[in-house]
């Protein structure tokens, strides 16, 4: 049973990987034998990144998911050194959270760029090698906000949601190559920007959450591992939302 | 046979997985029609194409080649 999460040898990249979700996907992968690459935007990130994957194999490197020049130089680089990753996890993000009537079109393309595009661009960078192994895994990391919404965050909402339906498209496109592409749509998860809530905060949203306990990044991390590994190889196009039933779809 | 016919034949056999020789491989077959190719088999075999012979092949020529003899044409032309 153990070993249908086992990766070793194959090579993963995880998206903004230097803190929170994208740093517990990255470990709990390497532990699995998988050679991680994780990306940050800094090179301070990228180092961070490579001292606790190095003792797996694994290191970090410098990455804006945005802008297409910097992919191309990361997957030339990884094609060089660990090969080109047949897991891709499009994990980084980033929030700008307004109400629309405050939202200018700077707030809404960044998070657009920085959320969505990213998504086609990393997707497209990696599904070639993907293609040609005859085998792949993208996981995209969405949110429950792209199915629930949530004032203040039009922008992020419609970037998550919009990784959806890309997903499923993509899914259908490479099915025929062995490749699977799936969304995990993780909840309320204790990372830094839930720990800056106040106790009547925290309270309120635990009303919403039936098991009654933010969500951990460990929780996150094991849905990307049952996706990435041979136990989730018949699931594609599809959305695993995992929340603590705050929302069911 | 050209080395660049005998090439692209080479690629052809071997990104559509067939099962011929490449000196039994017809000049006039179609990617599609005769060889049993997929719309994602044919961006493959393009992208293979483009690494073979170091070049770029826009998407409006990508469209017109579908039959071996028009894959050797272009690249004979364009590389």
């Amino acid at each position: 049973m153990s070993d249908l999460f086992d990766l070793t040898g194959t090579v993963v990249l995880v998206t903004g990987a230097s803190r929170g979700i994208g740093r517990d996907i990255a470990e709990t992968l390497a532990k699995q034998g998988a050679v991680v690459v994780g990306t940050a935007t800094s090179a301070s990130g990228a180092e961070s990144i490579t001292d606790y994957l190095s003792a797996h194999g694994g290191r970090g490197a410098v990455l804006d998911v945005s802008n297409a020049d910097s992919v191309d130089q990361l997957m030339a680089e990884l094609k060089g050194s660990v090969g080109l990753p047949t897991v891709l996890v499009n994990n980084a993000g980033i929030t700008n959270d307004k109400l629309l009537m405050r939202m200018n079109l700077d707030d809404w393309q960044q998070v657009i760029n920085t959320n969505l595009s990213s998504i086609y661009l990393m997707s497209k960078a990696c599904i070639r090698g993907m293609m040609k192994a005859k085998t792949g895994r993208i996981i995209n990391i969405g949110s429950v906000i792209g199915d629930m919404g949530n004032p203040g965050q039009c922008n992020y909402a419609a970037a998550k949601a919009g990784l959806i339906g890309f997903s499923k498209s993509l899914a259908r496109e490479v099915g025929s190559r062995g490749i699977t592409v799936n969304v995990v749509a993780p909840g309320y998860i204790q990372t830094d920007m839930t720990d800056e809530l106040d106790a009547a905060q925290r309270d309120s949203l635990l009303q919403q959450v039936p098991l009654q306990r933010l969500g951990t990044t460990q929780d996150i991390a094991q849905a990307v591992l049952f996706l990435a590994s041979g136990a989730g190889a018949y699931i594609t196009g599809e959305t695993i939302h995992v929340n603590g039933g705050m929302y069911m779809s | 046979m050209s080395d660049v016919e005998n090439k692209v034949k080479e690629i052809v056999v071997e990104q559509l997985d067939l099962d011929v020789e490449v000196s039994e491989l017809s000049n006039s077959s179609s990617f599609v029609d005769d060889l049993g190719a997929d719309s994602l088999d044919t961006v493959e075999l393009v992208m293979a194409l483009e690494e073979e012979f170091e070049c770029e092949i826009p998407e409006e020529d990508a469209e017109k080649i579908t039959t071996v003899q028009q894959a050797i044409d272009y690249v004979t032309e364009n590389a």
